[in-house]
Parts: C-alpha cells; sequence; structure tokens
C-alpha cells in the first residue's frame, strides 16, 4: 500500500456486473436447468368477476406429458392466503386473497387452474383443455361509484368496497395548524382533482419461479426484489418451518417495486412442487405480466390549497380514493400512505389534513411501483404551485421560492412532523434555471404565442423533494408496518486478503457489486477487484430486509461501513502485535496500519498481511480469536431527503396534439455520491418512467373489466427515441443522518419528472382555456383540450390500437 | 407464451412451396419472415397446422430493374429495400417509409412482402404499394398472375390472394425523379400509426404535374385519396395550394376508432398530416 493512493469512492467506475447481464451470459431463474424438472402453466380467469361454477379438468389431465391438472379446490386447504403486510388502520378489511381462486374471480387474470407437464409445450397444450363455467358478477370497476350508497361489492363478505380510511391532520398531530380554519379564512383557495392513472412496471425480465423440493431444504429461484422476505412469508403463509426453506434471487432484470411480492405464481410452483416431489418451473408470458402482475398508482386526488395574495400558502388538504384492486398485496394499503407525508414537499405549509381512502375494485391488484406514493404526492403539489401562480399572476417559480425551506433552515420539521436533514433548493434551482435558459424560453413561449405559432412552447417545473432510505424501523413501527426497516451486511476476509461482502440488500439492475467494492476498497485499503459483493441468496446472505424505496445504499451500504470498522478493529489488535506496538499507538490511513506519527517510510501492514496472519494463527496475541470476519446491522434513524430542480420545455404541436420535449434540465442533491455514472443511469431511468407517466403509459381496462393494453404493442413503454438527452447535474448536500453523507436516487427521477412535463404541456396550451389535461397526455386527448378550451381533458387517448390490437379482434390473419 | 405444434416446412423454390401450400391444405400458413405471425401464433390466435417458411427461396430475394418498373422480390427484407440504390431513385417513397417500420431489428427480419400479405390497415407499407400503383404477381397451382395494388387490399388483414397462392413479386412503375414522403404519426417511435400519409409528387416546373397519395389507418385497407390528388393537379407547388388540396384527404373515409384516436380526430389528423406529407415533398 502506497499513501498516494486513490479514493475508490467517487469514481465513475463502469459496473463490474454488466458484462454478464447486458450479453445474457448470467443465469436468469428462466435459463435454470434442474435434473427432472417440470414445467407449469397457469389458466386466468379472462373474467373480471364471476362465480366459478365448474371447471372440468378430465380432457386436460389426459394430455400428453401432463403430470397434473390442479384447482383452487385442490388447493384449497393448503395454499393460505396471500400475505399483507401492512395494516394500516385497525380496523382495516382485508379479504381471504388465495394464490389460485377457489369458488369466485375477483379480477381478469387471476389464476383458476394449473397444469404441470413434462414440456413447457405439453403444458401450455393442455391449458386449452380445461374447460371453466362462470357465472357474471357484477363488475366494480370505478373507484368513486364503489364507495357511493348500494354500490355493487367486489367482495360481498366484507360488506363494503372501502378497505381502509387512514387520515393525518395536522392540528391532531399537533405538527400544524387546523385546515379547515385556514381554508375558511383564505384569501385564495386552489381546487383540483387530479388523476393518477393506472400504470404498468413492466421490468424487463417476465417473472420467473423455480422450486425444487427434492433436497433437505425447498430451494426457490425467483425473480424477486425480497429473497429475505419472501423466504419468511412463505413460512409463515404455507407453514413451511422457516429454517427448511431457502430462497435465491439470482440476477434479476428489473423490478421497479413490481417484483416487491410475494406472489400468487411463487405459492402456486411451491406447492406443485412438493406435491410432485419434482423441481418445477413456471416462467410468466409478457402478456401475463401485464395482466397479472401487480399494477401501481392509480388515484384520484381531490385538493384544496388556500393561500394569501401574496403567495404565502396557509393550509393544503387532500382528500384521496386509491384504488387497491381486487386484493391487498404486501404492501398495497400502505402505497398511498407513504405520499401523505410528502404532498407538503418542500414548502412550509402551516396547516395540513390527509385523508385516503382505499377501495376496492375488480381489477388487478395495485402494489408498490417506483415512488410508491410520493410520485402522487408531488405531481399533486407541483401541478397545485403551477395553479396557485396562475391564479396570482406570478411566475411559478417565485411562487415556490416564497414558500420553500430556505437552506439556512435546515435541519426543518415540517407539518407532518418530519425533520428534513439537510438541502438547499436554493442551488439546486439557480443552476437548473442556468443550465435551462429559462429566461429565453420564457421570451421565446412570448413569442410564439404572439405569432400563433401552431407549435407552442410550454415551461414545466418541479422542484420536488422525497422521502426514501426505508426506514426507521420505529417509524414503520408507528405505521403499523409489519417488519422493520434495518439492513444487515457482513464482510468475510479470505486469507489471500481478498474480500467477501454479504449484503442484505438485493440489487435487480442498481450495480451494488460495483457501488459495494468501491466503498469497501476505500473502507479496508483493498484493491477493487479484489472485492466480491454476495447477496440474494438467503443461504450465503442469511438476514436481510432486501431492495426497495431507494434503501440499499443508505441503509445497506450503512451496514457494509459499519462491517468494516469491525473488521478493522479486529485487525488493528492484530496489527499493534504485528508492529510491537500499543494498540493505541496504531492508526489505520491509506490502506494500511502504522504506528501514528511514524512518518510514511515506517513499516505498515496491510489488511491482506493480517489476513493471512490471522488464517495461519501462529502468532496472535492472547486471547485474540483467529477470525477478522465481521457482521453488522444498520438501522437508520431518519429518512434520506433528495431533492432537485428539474425544468422541462415542451413544444405542443396544436393541430396535431404531439408533445415533444424539447429540453429537460435536472438538477439533484443526493448528497455525497459513490459512483457518479450508476447516478447518472439512475437519474436518466427514472426520468424516463416519469416521462412515461405524463406521455405515454396508461393500463385501460374496458366496462367488462378486461385489460385493453395487454400487450406492449398497446401499453406503450417509451424508449430512447422517444425521450430527448436529458442535462443532468448535481448540488451536494450531504445527508447528515448517516457517515457516508448519501441520500437515495432511485426514485428521484420518476418522482420529480411526471409534473416537470405535465405542467410544461399545461403551460404551453394554457392561453386556450385549458387548465388541465389527463395523463397520459395524448395527442388526442391535448388536440381535443385546444378544441374545446375545456379544463380537463379526458376520455379516449389513454388506450392504445392497431397492429396486434387489431389482430386481436380480427381474430387472426390472413 | 407458446404458440399450438404445427409442422414446419422450407421449400426452396417458388414451385415446392406451392406444392408445399396446397399439400398443407386449408390449415397451411406462409411464413416470410415472421414478425406479424409470429406474434398471433404465440397469443394462439392462430393455430395453423404447417408452417410453409419462404426464407430459403433465393429468387425471392432482391431487386432489380425491368424496363419501366422494379421489380421487388416479396421476401427482401425491410433492410434491403431501405438501404438500395435502386429503390432510392425510382421509388423514394418506399425507401422513406420502409425507414420507419418499426426497429432496426424488425427491419432485419420483416419482408417487404410479407407486410403486404398480412394486409394490417395500419401497416406502413400496403399504402405505400398503393400510392406507387404497385401490381402483385403471384404464384399458384395454375401459374402466376398479376394483381393491382388497387384490387389487392379487400379487407382488414384480407387480400385477394386466393388459398394455395404465394405473393412472388411486386412491380412498381417507376417513379423516377418525382418527390416523396412519407408522413407518420404514432405515440411512440416503435408504435403503429395512428394515421399516416404516403405521397409521392412530380413537379413541372413550379407546379403539380401527378400526385399519388395514400392513407394509413383510415379504414379497412389502405386509402387512395383521389380528392386530393386531383385537386394538386395543376396547382402550384406553394403550402397554401398544398393545405387546401388536403382538405380533400378525409373524403369518404370511415376510420375506425379506438383508444389512441375516434373517428373524427383521425379524420382530422388525414387532412393535417396530408398537407404536411405533400409539402415535406416538394419542399414547400
Amino acid at each position: 500500500m502506497t499513501a498516494t493512493i486513490e479514493p475508490e469512492v467517487g469514481k465513475s467506475r463502469r459496473r463490474k456486473e454488466d458484462a454478464r447481464l447486458i450479453s445474457g451470459r448470467t443465469r436468469w431463474t428462466d435459463n435454470l436447468a434442474l435434473p427432472g424438472l417440470v414445467h407449469m402453466a397457469i389458466l386466468r380467469s379472462p373474467m373480471a368477476h364471476a362465480r366459478i361454477t365448474s371447471i372440468d379438468t378430465s380432457a386436460a389431465k389426459e394430455m400428453p406429458g401432463v403430470l397434473a391438472v390442479l384447482t383452487g379446490a385442490d388447493l384449497a386447504d393448503e395454499q393460505g392466503s396471500l400475505p399483507c403486510a401492512w395494516p394500516i388502520t385497525e380496523d382495516m378489511k382485508s379479504p381471504n386473497a388465495p394464490s389460485m381462486a377457489v369458488d369466485t374471480v375477483n379480477f381478469a387474470g387471476e389464476a383458476v387452474a394449473l397444469v404441470v407437464a413434462r414440456s413447457a409445450y405439453e403444458a401450455a397444450d393442455a391449458l386449452e383443455a380445461i374447460d371453466v363455467d362462470y357465472e357474471d358478477l357484477p363488475v366494480v370497476l370505478d373507484m368513486a361509484a364503489a364507495v357511493a350508497d348500494g354500490a355493487d361489492l367486489v367482495h360481498a363478505d366484507l360488506g363494503t368496497n372501502t378497505s381502509a380510511t387512514w387520515v393525518f391532520d395536522s392540528g391532531e398531530a399537533g405538527t400544524g395548524g387546523d385546515v379547515e380554519q385556514a381554508i375558511s379564512g383564505a384569501e385564495v383557495l386552489i381546487e383540483r382533482t387530479y388523476r393518477q392513472q393506472r400504470l404498468i412496471p413492466a421490468f424487463m425480465e417476465p417473472r420467473s419461479v423455480v422450486v425444487d423440493p427434492t433436497g433437505e431444504q425447498y430451494t426457490m429461484w425467483s425473480a424477486t426484489q425480497i429473497p429475505h422476505i419472501l423466504r419468511l412469508m412463505l413460512a409463515m403463509t404455507l407453514g413451511v418451518p422457516e429454517h427448511k426453506v431457502r430462497v435465491i434471487a439470482p440476477d434479476v432484470g428489473g423490478g421497479f417495486g413490481g417484483k416487491l411480492q410475494v406472489t400468487p405464481e411463487e405459492v402456486l410452483v411451491f406447492l406443485a412442487a412438493k406435491r410432485l416431489g419434482k423441481p418445477v418451473k413456471y416462467t410468466e408470458s409478457r402478456s401475463e405480466s401485464l395482466l397479472s402482475a401487480h399494477h401501481g398508482r392509480d388515484q384520484i386526488q381531490k385538493l384544496t390549497l388556500s393561500a394569501k395574495r401574496d403567495g404565502t400558502v396557509t393550509g393544503l388538504k387532500v382528500e384521496l380514493l386509491a384504488d387497491m384492486g381486487a386484493y391487498l398485496r404486501l404492501v398495497t394499503p400502505g402505497v398511498p400512505i407513504l405520499g401523505a407525508f410528502m404532498f407538503n414537499a418542500i414548502y412550509k405549509f402551516p396547516a395540513y389534513r390527509f385523508v385516503c381512502t382505499n377501495v376496492f375494485t375488480n381489477k388487478t391488484p395495485t402494489d408498490a411501483y417506483r415512488g410508491a406514493g410520493r410520485p402522487e404526492a408531488t405531481f399533486a403539489i407541483e401541478r397545485l404551485m403551477d395553479e396557485l401562480a396562475v391564479e396570482l399572476g406570478m411566475d411559478p417559480m417565485a411562487v415556490r421560492e416564497k414558500n420553500w425551506i430556505k437552506h439556512e433552515e435546515f435541519p426543518f420539521t415540517t407539518v407532518c412532523g418530519l425533520t428534513y436533514d439537510s438541502g438547499n433548493y436554493e442551488a439546486a434551482t439557480a443552476k437548473a434555471m442556468e443550465l435551462f435558459g429559462y429566461d429565453a424560453l420564457r421570451a421565446e413561449q412570448k413569442q410564439r404565442r404572439d405569432r400563433n405559432d401552431p407549435v407552442q412552447l410550454g415551461i414545466g417545473i418541479s422542484t420536488f423533494t422525497e422521502m426514501c432510505g426505508l426506514a426507521p424501523s420505529r417509524v414503520l413501527g408507528s405505521l403499523s408496518y409489519g417488519a422493520g426497516g434495518w439492513e444487515h451486511a457482513a464482510i468475510r476476509m479470505l486469507p489471500t486478503g481478498k474480500v467477501e461482502v454479504v449484503t442484505g440488500s438485493s440489487p435487480h439492475g442498481q450495480g451494488h457489486e460495483t457501488a459495494w467494492s468501491q466503498i469497501v476498497a476505500d473502507q479496508l485499503g483493498v484493491p477493487f477487484e479484489d472485492v466480491e459483493v454476495l447477496h440474494g441468496d438467503t443461504q450465503s446472505s442469511h438476514k436481510g430486509m432486501d431492495t426497495y424505496g431507494s434503501r440499499s445504499l443508505t441503509v445497506g451500504a450503512m451496514a457494509v461501513v459499519m462491517a468494516a470498522d469491525k473488521v478493522k478493529a479486529k485487525a488493528a489488535r492484530i496489527a499493534a502485535h504485528m508492529l510491537e506496538a500499543n494498540e493505541d499507538d496504531v492508526e489505520f490511513a491509506a490502506g494500511g496500519f502504522q504506528v501514528k506519527g511514524a512518518g510514511a517510510a515506517a513499516k505498515s501492514v496491510s489488511i491482506q498481511d493480517i489476513a493471512l496472519a490471522v488464517f495461519a494463527a501462529h502468532d496472535l496475541p492472547d486471547g485474540v480469536e483467529p477470525n477478522l470476519d465481521s457482521e453488522a446491522t444498520f438501522d437508520p434513524e431518519n429518512f434520506s431527503f433528495p431533492h432537485g430542480t428539474h425544468l422541462c420545455a415542451t413544444e405542443v404541436d396544436t393541430e396535431t396534439g404531439r408533445v415533444t420535449i424539447r429540453s429537460y434540465v435536472c438538477v439533484d442533491d443526493i448528497g455525497k455520491v459513490i459512483n457518479p455514472l450508476i447516478v447518472e443511469g439512475q437519474v436518466h431511468g427514472g426520468l424516463a418512467q416519469g416521462i412515461a407517466q405524463a406521455l405515454f403509459e396508461e393500463a385501460v381496462h374496458d366496462e367488462s373489466g378486461t385489460l385493453t393494453t395487454g400487450t406492449l404493442a398497446d401499453y406503450l413503454v417509451p424508449s430512447a427515441a422517444d425521450l430527448p438527452s436529458f442535462v443532468t447535474d448535481r448540488t451536494e448536500s450531504p445527508s447528515t443522518t448517516n457517515v457516508l453523507g448519501v441520500k437515495g436516487v432511485g426514485e428521484a427521477g420518476t418522482i420529480a419528472s411526471t409534473p416537470a412535463v405535465v405542467n410544461a404541456v399545461v403551460d404551453a396550451v394554457r392561453h386556450f382555456g385549458v387548465s388541465d389535461i389527463q395523463m397520459p397526455c395524448t395527442p388526442m386527448r391535448v388536440w381535443q383540450a385546444i378544441r374545446t378550451g375545456q379544463s380537463d381533458a379526458g376520455g379516449l387517448g389513454g388506450e392504445a390500437g392497431g397492429g396486434l390490437g387489431s389482430i386481436d379482434s380480427s381474430g387472426g390473419a390472413q | 407464451v407458446i404458440p399450438a405444434a404445427f409442422d414446419y416446412v422450407a421449400p426452396t423454390t417458388v414451385d415446392d412451396a406451392v406444392r408445399a401450400l396446397a399439400d398443407a391444405g386449408e390449415d397451411g400458413k406462409v411464413l416470410a419472415g415472421g414478425q406479424s405471425l409470429l406474434p398471433v401464433l404465440r397469443m394462439r390466435l392462430a393455430a395453423p397446422s404447417t408452417l410453409v417458411d419462404l426464407g430459403k427461396i433465393a429468387e425471392l430475394r432482391g431487386i432489380r430493374e425491368d424496363g419501366d418498373a422494379l421489380v421487388i422480390g416479396s421476401m427482401t427484407t425491410h433492410y434491403d429495400v431501405q438501404r438500395d440504390p435502386l429503390v432510392a431513385e425510382h421509388a423514394a417513397l418506399l425507401a422513406e417509409a420502409t425507414a420507419t417500420v418499426a426497429d432496426p431489428q424488425i427491419r432485419h427480419r420483416g419482408t417487404f412482402g410479407g407486410s403486404l400479405a398480412h394486409a394490417d390497415p395500419a401497416a406502413d407499407l400496403p399504402a405505400v404499394a398503393l400510392a406507387l400503383d404497385a401490381e402483385m404477381v403471384v404464384a399458384g397451382a395454375n401459374g402466376r398472375r398479376t394483381i393491382p395494388a388497387a384490387e389487392f387490399f379487400v379487407d382488414f388483414f384480407t387480400t385477394s390472394l386466393q388459398a394455395g397462392e404465394i405473393l412472388v413479386e411486386i412491380r412498381l412503375p417507376k417513379r423516377t425523379g418525382w418527390h416523396a414522403h412519407y408522413e407518420k404519426f404514432n405515440r411512440v417511435a416503435q408504435a403503429w400509426s395512428i394515421v399516416a400519409v404516403a405521397a409521392s409528387v412530380r413537379v413541372d416546373g413550379d407546379s403539380i404535374a401527378e400526385a399519388r397519395v395514400a392513407l394509413v389507418n383510415m379504414g379497412a385497407t389502405p386509402v387512395r385519396a383521389t380528392a386530393v390528388e386531383q385537386a394538386l393537379v395543376g396547382q402550384p407547388a406553394t403550402a397554401e395550394a398544398i393545405n387546401a388540396a388536403a382538405q380533400h384527404a378525409a373524403e369518404g373515409t370511415s376510420p375506425a376508432a379506438d383508444g389512441n384516436a375516434d373517428a373524427e380526430f383521425r379524420q382530422h389528423l388525414a387532412r393535417v398530416l396530408t398537407g404536411r406529407a405533400v409539402s415535406a415533398a416538394v419542399g414547400a
């Protein structure tokens, strides 16, 4: 080790995992082949709500290669109910949630039968031979209608479509004033209703599960974000002893919250493998994934903002309807609640009330999707700030600046009782405005309006913050969540000085292996290449809370740092012995242990030297265990609060309604950065996903509850060709709640970008009398809004057709 | 999803292919690149008993001149059409439209003839064939016959190809020196057109001498905008004159409504996009 070693943290290293991921050399779950492996296929209900009157499996059982055909009735005694870990209120209504419908189907796509066969082809063939008779039940799709008196019921036994009503009131909580008082005394009131359309996570790798029941333990491989939680939940749901279950998440191709789930398919593969005594594999098709993997968003937001005429906000009232779909999955009810603390955002609201009503419908269950609750909140408040600016004739940035928390006011306790540890909204905004060329764009906007240009220009702002790094266990407890928010890590020092880092975080594309290697290289003074990161297998990584909510770095990497500290503490004693010095006189610097003040030329022992000495154990101090390995569990004391200023310029073709993003500038403040290249990737992908909500994506159901956007020809995920070149930059206000100074970045781009884009679209056409356009802002919706000057252009425009959709309706090609 | 079982044959001559298709009977299906057929099979929306793959028939690939015509083998890939110098010179509209078909992977697999025979009203190339007065040469058990494009497209996904017939080549009258533009309107780059307009125009001096305009997704088949064509002839090649002619674009059309557009929006788009297509073609 030399004293001039360059720190790894802060380097834009290319990700060490990418070669195997991109080239497909890795083993995804579906690539696994085990001796005697058999294949499962699932028959799904085409009906959104129906009673199953009969299922005839006799023909399917006679098909070639078929080993078993099972229905919900066959599994009723052993399948249990899929877990919901977040009972948000004591009186929350939660229906029984079988993995396979037994007598009633509650959404189109619900499993009604399964086939296990020698090959996937034979299983698919046999599905077609199963005959199911259904008796129609009334289909409940609209949330507002679902909560009205006398509504048809999704679950008759619950007696209501309302699952729970959750309230936060700053007056009652003592964290702020009474919002009704603020509203009744308001100089200005902005009242709006916004719709968060239903989205589909649409991860790249479809979900896949293999269960091998032939060993002493059941081994499950699953394309999941949460191998540790999955193991626990399998044990609790199916009554299998926890130590008899091993779960492996091999390389996983994306999740975005969509694989933060204990799925019916995982349970069904487990039960089929157990029953047959053979390893069983199930891999969903893309259409099955779009149809039955959980969906996201889907809220109606009724919003009331009160303010003074000078632009100072005085109160905010939020009344949500949140669509649960047909069942409560793992964290379904809590998703809108994660937004409860974010509607006030970066602004100093003195009074706030949030009421969320969770509603059942006959649709695919919703659950976490990138941002989970916070994009909805950010959209609402950032749209409202623009509306307030228009109402007052102020510049939208000036309204924000008047109300945001000044940088010298940190740490700042909000009207929700959260303490934002650090931030500098002024700095991020100043940098973004300069990069964007705000004033020049405003001037061009005026020129285009004045000359009635067919292409109008709009400018959208989003000065967002979010809470991530889930989560302090005590806070989760206070929100009735079923688990803690800690993370675990372990470090193993190998005799040759190489390092194995075991992490409880479970990567599915984020780049943990690279970032953790950079951190550990600096912590222990070893080369980046000498660090191997082990994850995703409950056997090697025995303890963890997995990856979601932008938690890996702020929580998971902190556990790694703590474990490294313990390794160094153990090593220091041995180093002192090797240096023939007192332990108190030895320090670790620049990758080695030295006697303090001995100078650069003095003898130094590296962690590698010590690892070998420990392995041999010939000459250790008395009473010292021959072991440097250490583990640590970190429970954060606070959330992480990244923020940033996002600016979007859109060109709206008033003749066709087409929206084109001309420029997009974002300056994010995520504290200290481990690897700027990974951050860049997270921001770009996040922006794409947020822009997709604004302009492209929507899960649409027809009046019978059939998903009409069931292929990627209809559910429009944008590609690079549909997006602009992003201008990204950063400011750096280190977090004060972790020693790395880091904040989360995984969801920031998604949370921030949606309102920036919609604000820009509305800004471009506001002079036609338009004050809102429903998402996604499709050409038809925008054209209709311009033509009619209507304030809320909804209706047609979200769905897609043509192409494969047309093939569908024609029943096949000529 | 996984297709139902089928037999697969890959003949190496057109004669063998015609025989194979006849042998396959009613449930035989031609595989001509597979970019539309395979998704249909995988979703089990179709279950042909036999697939006759034309991919190994060398004589169906390639582009050649034949007097006043350009002759394109039906199994020529989009990629080969897109970069062919003869196509660029004599059928600029085809080159431009082909470059907008789906994405590079699909353009390397999909074929010109496959797209025409599939006859998706939202597809790009049927309208181009119609605008360019293409003739389809088809082979069957009784030999070959030629079908004009105007008679080829019959309905949604339906052509006048008879059972047992195979599209072997497409003859395009040379439009050397014509100006062309394909104006495509879709929501994301890889999506089908909501509406698109294929325009090919001959300019003589400052005025429009001849025009061929066809519309995508404005009905069950591609539609010739004959009223626009007539209105353009003799007009100056100016934006004003072109836009006036383009107002006729939706005449006689009855487009479908879907999630992207109702009929009224489609008709509006047809007018706007026709103006843009012709203007872009002539540089007005």
